[in-house]
């Protein structure tokens, strides 16, 4: 049996491990209550609203992608598979995109990069902030205040800045952000990225064009029975 | 009695890494530190949930089960007893495959590497080596209820 002064080691040290844990909790917790700042949502216009869609409306699949622009693994999907996407699948009539937003709310910056998503919709290029959103992740996804950064991705892809500012500063499209959440959620999509291949569920894991090729093809004969 | 306190102390590092990625994962606490996010990847992915039930839950509930045990086994009667030791090499071990099986799906299925579930499977590792050299000086050394 442990002796008295063996034993009170033990204790002043299992008493360290606990207030030394205990402290970086709450630290930890202290430092995710530093939201970015988002303004109220302002109404708008949600009714329907299916996401922002690249490709031809007469394409025989339809891939929605429910993804978070903070997310790593949508990061790595934007950048190793999605190029490839495009140019084989989508610019050649096969397949349309549509992209819903899902912002997760255990991401900081998350809901700052999918306000500038939309804002950069309305000068119609939400692709081109989209792809650098996922690009340059790294570097706003970690920030304590990113819309710095943010806003200098939305000045590299040419945006009027004042009315990006506008938007951005309104919230307009805050609530239409929290109606895509919701329905993502109510349609039982529960991780990101996940893709509806003309119905057909992808998800758990970070697809390879291969794989995408694959099931767009399965689709698009399924498609024409 | 002191691989129960070495282990005792191990497995309180490892209750609190496995709390953090729990609180986490419920979303209370907002920002994983992790570098460059292979935790959130690791997190999100679809084995971080095993029967609707979050793999860091489980690691909490296992860790909070060893520290019991071997708080238990430092006082009174069971500290002449092997008994906490045994459990502890159960438990421990069991841990030790799980977090091997975790890790193996991180290299292989998932690409991507969680440090705090890394840091998680080192300390069950040491957490099991402990229990293990208890168990060999227990067994070598004679029982207090059969000497003269």
């Amino acid at each position: 049996m442990a002796g008295p002064k063996q034993l009170k080691i033990f204790y002043v040290a299992l008493s360290a491990v606990v207030v030394i844990g205990a402290g970086a909790l709450l630290v930890a917790r202290g430092r995710s209550g530093t939201q970015a700042a988002v303004v109220a949502p302002a109404p708008v216009d949600t009714e329907s609203f299916p996401g922002h869609v690249l490709g031809s409306d007469s394409a025989p699949v339809t891939i929605i992608e429910y993804a978070d622009f903070e997310c790593p693994a949508c990061g790595q999907y934007a950048v190793l598979t999605e190029p490839d996407v495009r140019k084989r699948l989508v610019d050649s009539g096969r397949v349309r995109v549509i992209f819903h937003d899902f912002p997760l709310n255990i991401h900081r910056n998350t809901m700052a990069a999918h306000l500038a998503a939309q804002c950069a919709g309305d000068q119609g290029k939400f692709w081109q902030m989209h792809d650098q959103l996922y690009f340059n992740q790294s570097r706003w996804a970690y920030e304590r205040r990113p819309a710095g950064t943010i806003r200098g991705l939305a000045a590299g892809i040419g945006l009027d800045l004042g009315q990006y500012d506008a938007c951005v500063n309104s919230g307009k499209y805050l609530a239409r952000l929290d109606q895509m959440r919701d329905e993502s959620a109510a349609r039982g999509v529960n991780e990101t990225p996940t893709f509806d291949i003309n119905g057909k569920r992808v998800s758990g894991h970070i697809p390879s064009f291969d794989e995408m090729r694959k099931l767009v093809d399965q689709a698009a004969a399924a498609a024409r029975k | 009695m002191t691989h129960r306190m070495t282990a005792a102390v191990l497995a309180a590092i490892g209750l609190f890494v496995s709390l953090y990625l729990w609180l986490w994962k419920i979303g209370v606490l907002g920002v994983l530190a992790c570098g460059e996010g292979g935790c959130e990847t690791v997190q999100l992915s679809a084995y971080a949930v095993i029967l609707g039930v979050p793999v860091a839950f489980i690691g909490v509930v296992g860790y909070a089960a060893m520290l019991a045990v071997c708080l238990f086994g430092l006082h009174g009667a069971a500290a002449e007893r092997p008994g906490a030791t045994h459990i502890l090499l159960v438990l421990s071990g069991v841990g030790v495959a799980f977090a091997g099986y975790l890790t193996y799906l991180e290299a292989a299925v998932i690409h991507a590497w969680c440090r705090w579930c890394i840091a998680s499977a080192v300390i069950v590792t040491a957490v099991f080596a402990t229990a293990l050299v208890g168990w060999r000086t227990l067994a070598s050394s004679p029982s207090p209820r059969t000497s003269p």
